[in-house]
């Protein structure tokens, strides 16, 4: 009698308690094997379009760093052929001008960076050339985050990150890409 | 005769319910991760250039993706082998931007218009003629947040 009792309790009803376990285990197992890409790129914003031609600005030259990309991605900047590794340095001196020269830009908020390429240069050089000049600024930013609140720029609250990007704003003006190159 | 009636007596016919709530929670993540990957299927060839200064794009429903590329080799016939853009999931023109943007608008409450992204996938090869066009698109069509698509470089 006793043996009848104990085999009619296990059959009678599956083991739920290991049910959880499968289904944490398949649900490791599709976290671990499905790589959701995240997009990660270069935030721009685009100046809004007019139809009218831009008002014509009487700019100081010593405040313009301008740079040139050809079709043959090649620069030139503020009239000198330059390599690529040394842009980020140049704007960077440029925008800070610690030696206080007088070819350099008067201060971080005269300072214009002018980017133009050719209809034929490369996307992956003009986006290396972009993302130099953002790094100068993220760099410039982060050194004077140091220097005022001895932290990252990452960690300073929103005001104290709103100041330095008042006082080191990042102006960087695209002029309409000349005719050269195109395949 | 006695035997069969405790038999009967004992058992209980429900089905335990215990693991219901684990069940529904696994399709409940299965469908989640399955349909964040569901994306259009790329008719042209994107590898995106590398670079250091990124930013994440959060949420994912107010991006838009306009894709450029040389054509991959199974459409080349239909397409040629010039830089393309494609919208969505088909091969499209540069005149056709803001109508996909418009459409893409349409789906995102009014409140958070301001925040739409539109991502440029560009290939790396791709000459600065057709991303020009596209951008000067963009701006007509007031679509100024952009977002470079990159790959992050290891130094």
């Amino acid at each position: 009698m006793g043996k009848t009792s104990s085999r009619d309790r296990v059959s009678n009803e599956i083991n739920a308690g290991s049910m959880a376990d499968i289904a944490f285990l398949l649900l490791i197992f599709f976290l671990v094997t499905t790589t959701i890409d995240i997009d990660k790129g270069v935030l721009v914003k685009l100046p809004p379009w007019s139809d009218e031609p831009p008002p014509e600005l009487e700019l100081n030259e010593r405040n313009v760093f301008s740079v040139l990309v050809n079709s043959e991605n090649q620069l030139l900047v503020r009239d000198q052929l330059t390599d690529i590794g040394e842009l980020r340095e140049r704007a960077k001196e440029f925008i800070m001008n610690p030696a206080g020269r007088p070819d350099l830009s008067k201060s971080p908020k005269q300072a214009i960076v002018s980017l133009k390429n050719d209809r034929g240069t490369e996307y992956k050089t003009y986006l290396e050339v972009y993302n130099e000049l953002k790094a100068a600024y993220n760099e410039l930013r982060e050194e004077e985050a140091q220097k005022r609140h001895g932290k990252s720029f990452e960690y300073i609250t929103d005001d104290e990150r709103k100041a330095i990007r008042k006082d080191i704003p990042l102006v960087l003006s695209e002029a309409e890409p000349s005719d050269f190159g195109e395949e | 005769m006695s035997k069969f009636q405790k038999k009967r007596g004992k058992s209980s016919p429900e089905i335990s319910t215990a693991s219901l709530p684990d069940i529904i929670f696994m399709l409940l993540f299965f469908f989640m991760v399955v349909t964040v990957l569901r994306d259009a299927s790329l008719k042209v060839s994107v590898n995106v250039p590398n670079a250091t200064e990124l930013t994440k794009l959060e949420k994912k429903s107010l991006v838009n993706y306009l894709h450029i590329g040389k054509p991959l080799d199974n459409y080349r016939e239909l397409y040629g082998t010039k830089p393309s853009l494609q919208l969505g999931d088909k091969i499209a023109k540069i005149s056709d931007i803001p109508l996909f943007l418009e459409q893409h608008r349409n789906t995102v409450p009014e409140n958070q218009r301001t925040g739409i992204t539109a991502s440029l996938k560009v290939d790396g090869e791709v000459t600065m003629g057709i991303v020009s066009d596209v951008k000067t698109e963009l701006r007509k069509a007031n679509q100024l947040k952009v977002n470079y698509s990159a790959k992050p470089r290891v130094d």
